[in-house]
């Protein structure tokens, strides 16, 4: 079995750490959809809660930041096609009009 | 050097399981190539039959409803079941040979594809026993094709047999992208890969992200037609116009799909037959990959007339025009090839510069349409015709056929008569030419598509009895190719490793190759391994005709060489699958059954070793 | 056929990756619909009647957490602990059994408060797309079971531990979706 190179694990400790701060992300952005004064932020706010929480799993639990340059080529390729279309659709169908 | 009899009889010897339960890419390549010829057939023949109808004004030769189910299953044939079967016959038969590779990263998923894609395309065409094949173009859009406007039972076989055969495309490209990316031989860097191994690396990445929008579309357009929803019911607040974005998202790939292939095979057939490697191979390369990325940025150029407003129209018109760009750059640089080159007019080259005149027609006409306020007179009308079958016969089928004479004596070890083969080609390209050219001008006189007759005096009526006739030159250009072909396997001359002289990897094992494909992995140090020597620095000696890759594989390999052996759990899967599928139609009792047996199989395949026995378990 | 590689990175492990970029166009599309269709209800119920964030939040933070235990599992089969492989595994099928159970639940919920599957277009959209992303949980459930008694039987260890990385990445991309997923349907205003 070939090995890969660079390849680190973080400790289960780490990994503790990291589902504790997942747990805490989707907290607040629970909390933000409940305090009304955020409401006019609530857009914004839970798009950064949402990517932040999507990179801790595809870095540190898919092991994506250790891991080749390859797989994240192939990854982040795909998700940028994928976003590209879902954005450009809902422009289309006028989601993004006032 | 002669064919070695044994191997030639060996790798295509057996019985009837032993082709059931193969995992050789290149027996499955041969699958493929005799599933998607037959299909290519057929769906000539419905073209036949639609140019009959349409011979004359006014004609009644066929019931409009019949050629409703006519066009759309010779559409829908020719894309999934000609077209893409007879390129993942080539990607199978010849990419590893090219890569340095003793078959794909994982055989018996590559079984497994060609079963469904099999079975998918057995299960389209039985609709013709129960009730009538699918009839709603092969793009299907709703509202036509939703229950209320559709009430048979053809568009769910169109649904039902493309998700099935969609499973197999998406395995396969997950199969060619990784079998191309890991295990390439040892020096052979992605800039000294052949072309046509570049372009199937890239088609693979295709397929991978255009065919999803497709599946979901089709889940869709099944769920409302069985299940109620409204996915594309106007009237709860959808809009039918999605269906056409995703089938478009998809479709539009899909194009690039069939043409990539046709340009790699093209990319290495005219370097071949000129003596000369091919000019500037990075551009090339690079242009591909603008192509793939650019072609999931320019599917509204199907919908120009839909009224998405100017923006919209003009952003994806803008687009459509850059890809002209990296296109016309590959048809500077196969010109730059012949250029000084010696040239072999063999039917193989007759094809790939044949393909570089068509296809510049029908891409001609493509930039034409890429202007929403043209396209605007354009879409729809036989003009639209006329631009795709001059890209996909001149381009696609083309290619295909220059592959076919190119590789023909590596996958059977003889020789096809050349002079059958200009024959054919010259025929095929009359016949090309005669049948869709006067299509431009029905077109611009405003003969729309899929219609079953016209009537007399709108100009209309010559151009059409051209184009018939052009279509039955078709089928008189096939003769040679048939003779050729069975004249050729029964008694065509010995081929050797490398008929051709040509210049990469494929063409260093005997014909064909034995199952193992290389006896010793070769090392590849350039670009066109058989047309440079390697010499080894600080010494008079140069290491061999080709350094490290020998021109001609030794017959016996130093050690035994285990490949992995047969296996019925891929065709044991794709059944459970086709009962699955079947189920579709109204059972869900079927559908348990099918979704049973293939999970059977599922677990069957994953506890079945991967690697033979003895062998470091996968 | 699996000794050497052109490339760093492990067959297997590329072909997986590969999926998943192929799976985020399949979800793309189904999240492109959901937040195409979203406000053009002609007839109720309406997502706001229906949607129960505090239930949902609860089987969030379980399908989250059956991420952690995954990684734990993988964890412990890299170092040969095969009791902790086994626990890990369990609980990580287990909190998806949790957060299939809550789906089950409000799917059936939705139903009986007058939103079958065909009533409207929320209901198609919301059932196909978290329907589509449960069967995906379930698959994995599935998969996880198998490792389970690979693992029993002696026949998963240190020395094939690729066999659960590779479950651990379909597991946690099937996780990051429904992060997607929970933002846009629950949380979105």
């Amino acid at each position: 079995m070939s090995h890969e190179a660079g390849h680190e694990h973080p400790s289960n400790r780490v990994y503790i750490v990291i589902a504790a701060v997942l747990a805490v992300l989707t907290a607040l952005e629970v909390m933000v959809f409940y305090v009304q004064a955020l409401r006019p932020m609530l857009l914004p706010i839970l798009m950064v809660l949402m990517v932040a929480k999507f990179a801790l799993v595809v870095m540190f639990f898919m092991h994506l930041r250790f891991d080749s340059k390859l797989l994240t080529g192939v990854f982040l390729w795909g998700l940028f096609i994928a976003v590209s279309i879902v954005l450009a659709l809902m422009a289309i169908f006028g989601k993004f009009v006032g | 050097m002669s064919a070695d009899a044994s191997t030639h009889e060996g790798l295509y010897r057996g019985g009837i399981w032993s082709w059931l339960t193969t995992v050789d890419h290149k027996r499955i390549g041969i699958l493929y190539f005799v599933t998607g010829f037959v299909f290519l057939l057929v769906a000539g023949i419905e073209g036949q039959l639609i140019r009959t109808q349409l011979a004359q004004p006014e004609l009644r030769i066929l019931h409009p409803d019949f050629y409703n189910q006519l066009f759309t299953m010779h559409g829908t044939t020719m894309v999934f079941f000609a077209g893409m079967p007879l390129i993942i016959a080539f990607f199978n038969y010849i990419v590893p040979l090219q890569i340095g590779a003793r078959d794909v990263a994982f055989p018996r998923l590559n079984a497994f594809s060609f079963w469904v894609l099999l079975f998918g395309g057995l299960f389209l065409y039985s609709s013709f026993f129960f009730g009538g094949a699918p009839d709603g173009g092969w793009f299907a859009y709703t509202p036509l094709t939703n229950r209320e406007y559709s009430p048979g039972m053809g568009m769910d076989f169109y649904i039902l047999a493309l998700l099935l055969a969609g499973v197999g495309s998406i395995a396969g490209g997950v199969n060619f992208l990784v079998t191309i990316v890991n295990m390439r031989a040892p020096g052979m860097s992605f800039m000294r890969l052949p072309l046509f191994s570049w372009m199937a690396l890239l088609v693979s990445i295709l397929i991978l992200l255009a065919f999803p929008p497709f599946t979901i579309g089709l889940v869709y357009m099944l769920f409302d037609r069985s299940f109620g929803t409204h996915f594309f019911d106007a009237a709860a607040g959808a809009d039918p116009v999605l269906w056409q974005h995703l089938f478009w998202v998809f479709g539009h790939p899909e194009v690039y799909i069939l043409i990539l292939p046709a340009f790699g095979i093209v990319s290495d057939v005219i370097p071949a037959f000129s003596k000369k490697s091919l000019f500037g191979y990075p551009v090339v390369v690079f242009s591909g990959v603008l192509i793939a990325f650019l072609g999931f940025g320019v599917w509204v150029h199907h919908m120009f007339s839909v009224g998405l407003g100017p923006i919209v129209n003009a952003v994806f018109g803008g687009g459509t025009m850059l890809i002209a760009i990296p296109t016309g750059i590959k048809i500077f640089n196969w010109i730059a090839t012949l250029w000084g080159g010696q040239i072999r007019f063999t039917t193989a080259m007759l094809f790939a510069i044949g393909l570089l005149v068509t296809f510049t027609i029908g891409g001609l006409s493509g930039v034409m349409h890429a202007s929403p306020p043209s396209d605007l007179q354009q879409t729809d009308t036989y003009f639209i015709v006329a631009h795709f079958h001059y890209v996909l016969i001149g381009g696609t089928v083309f290619g295909l056929f220059a592959g076919f004479y190119y590789w023909f004596p590596k996958a059977t070890g003889r020789m096809l008569s050349e002079k059958l083969g200009a024959w054919h080609f010259w025929l095929t390209f009359v016949a090309l030419n005669v049948t869709f050219f006067p299509m431009h001008f029905s077109g611009l006189l405003g003969m729309p598509r899929r219609t079953f007759t016209y009537a007399a005096g709108l100009g209309l009526d010559v151009f059409n009895l051209i184009s018939t006739i052009g279509a039955f030159l078709f089928t008189i250009a096939f003769l040679p190719l048939v003779v050729n072909l069975v004249r050729g396997l029964l008694k065509g001359d010995a081929a050797g490793a490398n008929p051709w002289d040509a210049h990469t990897l494929e063409w260093t094992m005997s014909s064909p190759p034995p199952h193992y494909n290389f006896a010793v992995l070769p090392e590849v140090h350039r670009r066109d391994p058989l047309w440079h020597p390697y010499v080894v620095e600080g010494s008079d000696e140069v290491d061999g005709p080709s350094g490290v890759v020998p021109r001609l594989q030794p017959t016996d390999p130093p050690e035994p060489i285990i490949m992995p052996g047969p296996s019925y759990w891929p065709i044991f899967m794709a059944t459970g699958l086709l009962i699955a599928t079947i189920g579709g139609l109204g059972s869900l009792f079927v559908t348990l059954t099918g979704a049973a047996v293939a999970l059977v199989g599922l677990f069957g395949w994953a506890f079945e070793p991967a690697e033979p026995e003895g062998e470091e378990a996968d | 056929m699996s000794h050497h590689t052109s490339t760093d990175v492990p067959t297997r492990k590329l072909a997986m990756w590969s999926f998943i970029g192929s799976e985020c166009m399949l979800f793309g599309t189904l999240i492109a619909t959901f937040m195409i269709y979203r406000g053009r209800n002609i007839v109720g119920p309406y997502p706001s009647d229906l949607l129960n964030i505090p239930f949902i939040t609860v089987t969030t933070f379980v399908l989250l957490m059956s991420s952690l235990m995954m990684v734990l599992a993988l964890s412990a089969v890299q170092r040969g602990d095969l009791k902790g492989t086994k626990l890990w595994l369990f609980m990580t099928a287990l909190f998806g059994l949790i957060f299939l159970a809550g789906q089950f639940y409000e799917f059936s919920h939705f139903v009986h408060e007058g939103l079958p599957l065909s009533r409207n277009l929320f209901s198609s959209t919301f059932f196909v797309l978290t329907g589509t992303h449960g069967a995906h949980v379930a698959g994995g459930v599935l998969w996880l079971g198998t490792l389970f008694v690979r693992t029993q039987q002696g026949k998963l260890d240190e020395r094939n531990a690729e066999t659960v990385e590779i479950a651990g990445l379909y597991w946690h991309f099937v996780d990051v979706v429904w992060i997607v997923l929970f933002t846009l349907i629950y949380l979105l205003v």
